[in-house]
């Protein structure tokens, strides 16, 4: 009950500085930061909890993203509608690249999953509808009211996004989906004797994890008002939606909430201030440093100060 | 409010101060007119975005010298995007909600520049466009105002099909990268050669990301084509004209080129020298065009590259990229205000005088007389930056105003005549 | 566009060429991840930086295949460096630490890729040489000479690893540390130092692939994302930890884009070493000669 009412509030908080009177950028930062933390978030359900490193983050957010130009271009669809079917096909792309893959260990998975971003993203660019290697530009439909400006409009979607990514997280986490997970990623094989349903555990958490992915990638393109392949694929994305688990810890869905915020953070302050190369510098550093020094993230060091204390 | 007497005495003594100040430049107390840009100074547009940024900067230079706009001084910002679109949005968001400029010039470049078509439409912004193509043919937005000398493909494309079709070519093979430039170019001249009933046998949009042209140079061979357009950003020109050295076109093609961007940038032409002649290009400025002021910019602007160690030559951008700058002025000094609507109308309503001649608005914000050229490289030699100055190397072939000489073809002969 | 056999015949000759510069780019990571299972998802971003280190030498006056023969001792010294910082802070630690190690490796190609964008910019970077920039003409045909000089470079190194992995003596603990770690640590000979050795040699090779990289077109330094695919698809189907295999998977790869490249235009050909390597980790996993 407690998480709920803290949700309502998140979502409530988020909406009132939607409208209030800060200056616009910080919602065009602050969208960034939401994003991630709905993609760290997804990640780490086929991540964190059941121990399959993905890669493939790229290909499903930027599969969510053109869903949601097509729909936009063929139809005018709202956004509302955009998110719902990227969401779709996103979780179909999962489901898929889950039958495809899931049978590989380890390495063989994530380099598995690279492959399908580089094979998604040559669709694309071999896709004439949606502006080939070239991209398309995109003009926005009217802002709703009460939103000042769409970028505002986007922010609070992205809020409500996140709340009901974490949502599902938790509940993965809490329920006997998470428990199945975390057999798999302690022992697959002594879960599959044990009679957890491993095959359809691990479609499941690649399916969900697609979709959420997916639906974060909708937005986008109305959020720069311009899609192209090469920034929609890029590895990017992979790499910081695995880092912001790591960074905030795996076990908790807690933990990519605090990642997002604090690597998502650095990098937008980094990139107005300095250069967005060194954004990607950020992430290679604090990924080495985690993955090196504290491979529990921030969750496992605030557990080892309350258990010393 | 209260006036307290410290207040007061410290108003009136910081009023003496500054009274007493010596006056050099008058500036109005408004605080600075903000202009900002985002310029690609890295990556395939870099070398051009350098040099057409020197000469944004000696326009800043130039007018606060003269008291500003407005009375007040010009501050300048710019943002390098690596030739990158995916930056540009970002770049913009900044400029407007953290520096609050005032006044808008794009990227240098198309495939910089589309991405923030949409952004400032709906925004209602000015935005002084820097040698795009047909960026704005699907945004439709009224306060664009392009500083290069084309407007459509056919503006483009005419000189290079007319005189292709004098010598009798019937067929063509299209090369475009597929970018923004490229594909808006693409499309136009497809049409036209269609019109003009020649024949395509060769048709290949490439990714920007491709570096090896071997392939595609084979196949363009295979096709025997009379005509070769090729449309293409600085990277791939480069790699294209070493391909075409490397390993051939075959002899029976008339012409090449057309619409490589890059093969105008000092740095290019001076690696690629005796590489290439014989190659047919777009320009739009070569020596010997006769443009009012345009000698005097050119020897001004030479000192300070050699000083910033940029393109030393500075014909196709930088004079071009100084006449956004002039516009601007009169615009502002024009309507006396900064305000976005009425400049636009100026612009559109006025002939701008600009040291690369005078430039009149169509309502798409193109050049209502378009003035592209088509230079043929001849007699070009390695490792030499200074034989550029000299009429001659480029031999203009369209349009007639600025004619210099005769098309020599085929390709592979015209890349052994002496000039 | 009309189906020519002459253009075919061209398009494979090309692929055969493309194929084992593939190889040669390829086969440090054989070394490395197919006979030591480390997962070297760096190795393209080594590589490149091996490239950038040959732009520089080659700036003061160096040929570069020269250059690259020359950077190869001290990258052999960095090969030792990365392995041993692996080993201790992953390998020792047991599975767990798989995802971990792969997530540094990602982190370090991220950091050197970064690296070289702020010395160098994001500009392409070229070397000049004599056999860059002609080709060979033979009848009808054109082979341009730095895919030759690529070849060439490639077969010396294929077959000068796998004469050391099997007959000398270093080479053959290498390959008995790949096969059964625990018989050679009862057999007296220290394993970690023998993969140490190993992961060297790889990243030496390295060093001289960068080399070949920069003579056979521009780097820039974004280039190692799209060479994860090629270097992972030629190792996983040539099978781990086989080194005539990586010609031949190489080969294989080379030819495929080529012929791709030539019937379905440039667009598709990025995909293909990566729908090879699907195909393969779909299929036949083991590759074609893996043990």
């Amino acid at each position: 009950m407690k998480y709920w009412i803290g949700a309502a509030a998140v979502l409530v908080v988020a909406f009132l500085t939607a409208i209030s009177g800060i200056n616009e950028y910080f919602f065009y930062a602050a969208f960034v930061v939401l994003q991630f933390m709905v993609l760290a978030t997804a990640w780490n359900i086929l991540g964190g909890y059941a121990g399959y490193v993905n890669f493939g983050t790229a290909a499903f957010f930027a599969i969510g993203s053109y869903t949601g130009v097509v729909l936009f271009k063929w139809l005018n669809a709202p956004l509302a509608v955009q998110i719902v079917a990227a969401a779709a096909v996103s979780g179909l792309l999962g489901f898929g690249v889950g039958l495809l893959t899931l049978r590989l260990r380890g390495i063989f998975f994530a380099i598995a999953t690279v492959a399908i971003i580089f094979i998604m993203e040559t669709m694309m660019i071999n896709w004439r509808y949606v502006g080939g290697a070239t991209g398309l530009q995109i003009l926005r439909p009217d802002v709703l009211p009460p939103f000042a400006s769409y970028t505002r409009m986007l922010f609070a979607v992205m809020a409500l996004l996140a709340v009901i990514a974490v949502s599902v997280a938790r509940y993965v986490q809490v329920s006997w989906i998470g428990r199945g997970l975390r057999a798999i990623r302690d022992s697959e094989e002594a879960a599959e004797c044990s009679g957890v349903p491993t095959l359809k555990l691990k479609l499941f958490a690649c399916t969900v994890s697609g979709a959420l992915m997916g639906a974060a990638g909708a937005p986008m393109p109305m959020y720069l008002s311009f899609i192209e392949p090469a920034s929609s694929f890029s590895l990017n994305y992979s790499v910081s939606a695995l880092a912001m688990p790591m960074i905030g810890g795996t076990v908790h869905w807690l933990g990519p909430v605090i990642g997002a915020l604090l690597l998502g953070t650095i990098q937008q302050i980094v990139t107005v201030t300095i250069s967005s190369e060194i954004n990607v510098l950020v992430i290679g550093v604090l990924l080495v440093l985690v993955v090196v020094f504290a491979p529990d993230g921030v969750i496992g060091l605030f557990k080892k100060f309350v258990k010393n204390r | 409010m209260n006036f307290t007497r410290r207040k007061v005495l410290s108003a009136v003594g910081a009023g003496a101060v500054a009274a007493a100040l010596p006056r050099r430049k008058a500036f109005a107390q408004q605080g600075p007119v903000k202009i900002g840009m985002s310029m690609p100074q890295t990556g395939s547009l870099g070398a051009g975005g350098q040099a057409a940024l020197l000469a944004l900067r000696m326009w800043v230079e130039d007018v606060n010298q003269k008291g500003g706009l407005l009375g007040r001084k010009v501050d300048f910002t710019v943002y390098d995007d690596q030739t990158n679109p995916a930056n540009v949005p970002g770049i913009y968001t900044k400029l407007l909600d953290v520096d609050k400029v005032d006044l808008l010039i794009a990227p240098y470049g198309t495939v910089p520049t589309a991405p923030i078509m949409p952004m400032v439409k709906q925004r209602g912004l000015l935005l002084m466009g820097n040698f795009s193509f047909q960026v704005n043919a699907k945004v439709q937005h009224d306060m664009w105002f392009n500083n290069s000398p084309w407007n459509d493909a056919s503006s483009w494309s005419d000189g290079f099909f007319s005189n292709g079709q004098k010598l009798g070519s019937k067929t063509l093979a299209v090369l475009a990268a597929d970018n923004d430039f490229a594909q808006n170019l693409a499309n136009g001249a497809r049409e036209l050669a269609k019109k003009a009933g020649i024949k395509s046998v060769y048709d290949q949009n490439y990714p920007p990301t491709t570096t090896d042209f071997s392939s595609l140079i084979r196949g363009i061979r295979a096709a025997k084509p009379d005509m070769v357009f090729v449309m293409s950003y600085p990277n791939d020109s480069v790699a294209i004209v070493r391909a075409v050295n490397e390993i051939g076109v075959g002899s029976g093609v008339k012409m090449f080129g057309g619409g490589m961007v890059g093969l105008q940038f000092t740095p290019i032409m001076s690696t690629l020298g005796s590489q290439l002649n014989g190659i047919v290009n777009y320009n739009s400025y070569v020596p010997g065009m006769k443009y009012p002021g345009i000698e005097d910019f050119l020897a001004r602007y030479a000192k300070k590259a050699a000083e910033a160690k940029v393109d030393p030559l500075g014909f196709y951008l930088p004079p071009f990229n100084y006449a956004i700058g002039q516009m601007l002025e009169q615009a502002v000094n024009g309507t006396k205000s900064l305000d976005q609507k009425k400049l636009a109308e100026y612009l559109h309503k006025n002939e701008m005088k600009t040291i690369v001649g005078p430039i009149s608005f169509d309502k798409n914000g193109e050049w209502a007389k378009p003035r592209v050229v088509q230079a043929q490289f001849r007699g070009v030699v390695d490792k030499d930056v200074e034989q550029f100055r000299q009429p001659g190397k480029q031999v203009v072939i369209y349009p007639n105003d600025y004619k210099t000489g005769e098309v020599i073809a085929p390709f592979e002969k015209a890349r052994s005549a002496k000039g | 566009m009309d189906f020519s056999f002459d253009l075919l015949l061209e398009a494979l000759l090309f692929g055969v060429l493309l194929g084992c510069f593939y190889a040669a780019v390829s086969i440090g990571l054989s070394v490395s991840f197919g006979l030591l299972d480390v997962p070297h998802v760096a190795h393209p971003a080594v590589m490149i930086l091996g490239s950038y280190f040959t732009y520089v030498l080659a700036n003061y006056g160096l040929d570069p295949i020269v250059a690259g023969v020359v950077l190869m001792p001290a990258f052999f010294l960095l090969g030792i460096l990365i392995y041993r910082f692996y080993y201790e802070t992953f390998e020792k630690r047991g599975s767990e630490a798989g995802v971990r190690g792969l997530a540094f490796f990602f982190g370090l190609a991220f950091i050197i890729e970064v690296a070289l964008i702020l010395g160098f910019g994001v500009d392409q970077r070229t070397v000049q040489a004599a056999y860059i920039g002609s080709s060979l003409e033979l009848g009808d045909y054109r082979v341009p000479y730095r895919m030759l000089v690529a070849f060439g470079v490639a077969l010396v190194l294929t077959f000068s690893l796998t004469i050391y992995l099997s007959k000398t003596f270093t080479g053959r603990a290498i390959k008995a540390v790949a096969q059964d770690e625990p018989a050679l640590r009862l057999m007296g000979a220290n394993p970690v130092r023998v993969k140490q050795w190993a992961f060297g040699i790889a990243t030496g090779v390295s060093a001289l692939a960068g080399a070949m990289l920069i003579i056979v077109g521009p780097v820039e330094p974004a280039m190692d994302r799209l060479y994860i695919g090629r270097t992972f698809c030629v190792v996983v189907l040539a099978g781990l930890g086989s080194m005539t295999g990586t010609l031949a998977a190489g080969l294989i790869l080379g030819v495929a884009e080529s012929v791709v490249l030539m019937m379905f235009g440039a667009s598709w050909a990025p995909a293909v070493a990566f729908g090879l390597l699907l195909v393969v980790l779909g299929i036949r996993p083991q590759g074609l000669f893996g043990r």
